[in-house]
């Protein structure tokens, strides 16, 4: 919950500027934008989500760096999950093959 | 520190560990908090004790919001979620944390409607796939996760759910760091400051601890690296008697924090006049409420809130070593009685909580550990 999840941004709804379908190693899910106001987020960006709300836009090295982190510390499996729980009734129908 | 070189830029790791050491010669002994439950975690997890010397000692701060919960909130939560109807929506960290009854999950077992969610988002949509059920999202966390938390109370009413409540825990880093610096049997030098929370916070809110109580802060990021580079910068200015408060994160923390994340929160919340923490007792201003005009989304305002008191467990020492006052291996449970398989106190629940940290890597596998061979 306060580690964050690194995602990256592939597209933003078109009926919804603050939704956007994000990749975390490979689970797609989407996640909420509003807190980016400021710093708005495009497709390509990276972003670091906690509970399902991007937080912070950072670079892709930064994104990868944090991933590693979340590998140490033995965290990517429970990140993987939370994200894979991001969205109830959508679960299983937007992964990557 | 056992993977150093799986570490990015190791040359820069043992730069900062010797860096350290250089700034530390001195018969001084620094004590140096580190806030987050993230920090904490990293820290047992890359063994980096052991690249400190003797007379650096860290002290484990109260940024584990799970672990800080007192048992009677979580007790007043699964009360309302017995009630009838009720979908009682969770995150995973919450499941195992044990109640006077028992946890969430064991009240699961026995057939109250409990659901995980990873994001409170998910919380409407069972409001909204369950219309003759009342969806309460049981609500904690520092300021990294009440945002969403507000976002989604502001969205539930946009929308016009009527069958959605919030029961909310969210708390505050700055008054539990001034309760900690106000305790008299607390010595601190400086503070690693947490991450995340930052991110919505900002730099600023640490200023007074920089000012008032002339101790140093760092915001620190997660990284090995991160966590010796803020440990240097404290030490750099210990070393020329400053205090200031430096953003070693800024790759992540902007200095003014999220104003977008400031605003949702302050629209939807108020400071509760004062609020208990386990360990640390009532702290005024410590944890946010739901304002008046969203009432009918706050489930301590739609349901009856017994207001349930339990003082921990007499064996357990939760409140010492949440403190600092005990480390987790001179609790007379730990390891025994509480172990991460069979929590008794909540720290040894989270993997941020300095118990659960602390049994996994130091007290389960001592062999982890090497040194990164320096000078001793």
């Amino acid at each position: 919950m306060c580690l964050a999840i690194p995602g990256k941004i592939i597209e933003i709804a078109p009926d919804n500027e603050s939704s956007a379908l994000i990749d975390v190693v490979g689970v797609r899910r989407r996640v909420d934008l509003s807190l980016l106001q400021d710093d708005r987020a495009v497709p390509g960006d990276w972003v670091l989500i906690h509970v399902g709300f991007a937080m912070s836009k950072i670079s892709e090295a930064d994104a990868l760096d944090q991933m590693r982190t979340l590998a140490m510390l033995g965290e990517s499996e429970a990140a993987i999950q939370e994200v894979q729980g991001y969205g109830l009734e959508e679960a299983g129908d937007k992964r990557t093959p | 520190m056992k993977y150093v070189d799986e570490f990015r830029k190791p040359e820069l790791i043992t730069k900062a560990a010797e860096e350290i050491r250089r700034l530390a010669d001195s018969p001084r002994h620094y004590r140096l908090m580190e806030v987050c439950g993230g920090h904490t975690h990293a820290i047992y997890r890359f063994g980096l004790k052991d690249v400190l010397p003797a007379n650096i000692e860290l002290i484990h701060g109260p940024g584990c919001p799970v672990c800080v919960l007192p048992m009677g909130r979580i007790d007043d939560g699964l009360s309302i979620a017995a009630q009838h109807g009720v979908i009682f929506a969770a995150f995973g960290d919450m499941m195992r944390v044990p109640g006077t009854q028992g946890s969430p999950l064991e009240h699961k077992a026995r057939g109250m409607d409990v659901r995980i969610v990873y994001s409170p988002s998910d919380a409407i949509k069972l409001a909204k796939t369950n219309p003759d059920r009342h969806v309460i999202f049981f609500a904690i966390g520092f300021e990294t996760t009440a945002p969403s938390t507000a976002l989604t109370l502001l969205r539930a009413k946009a929308e016009g759910l009527r069958n959605f409540s919030v029961f909310c825990n969210h708390v505050t880093i700055i008054p539990a760091i001034r309760a900690i610096l106000d305790s008299p049997d607390m010595r601190l030098d400086g503070f690693i400051g947490p991450g995340h929370v930052s991110t919505v916070i900002g730099c600023r809110p640490y200023e007074w601890i920089a000012k008032n109580e002339r101790k140093p802060i760092v915001v620190s990021g997660f990284e090995p690296l991160d966590l010796l580079q803020s440990i240097v910068m404290i030490l750099a200015q210990l070393q020329k008697g400053e205090a200031k408060v430096e953003n070693q994160y800024k790759r992540v923390v902007p200095w003014e924090g999220n104003r977008a994340a400031l605003k949702a929160m302050a629209e939807v919340f108020e400071l509760r006049p004062y609020f208990e923490w386990r360990g640390l007792g009532f702290i005024s201003q410590s944890a946010l409420r739901i304002r008046p005009q969203y009432a009918e989304y706050d489930s301590e305002q739609r349901f009856n809130i017994p207001g349930i008191r339990v003082t921990d467990p007499k064996a357990a020492q939760c409140g010492e070593v949440l403190k600092g006052v005990l480390k987790p291996a001179q609790c007379k449970l730990f390891g025994r009685e509480c172990t991460p398989e069979n929590p008794v106190g909540a720290l040894m629940v989270s993997s941020e909580g300095s118990c659960a940290a602390y049994y996994n890597y130091e007290h389960r596998k001592a062999s982890v550990v090497t040194s990164l061979g320096l000078p001793a």
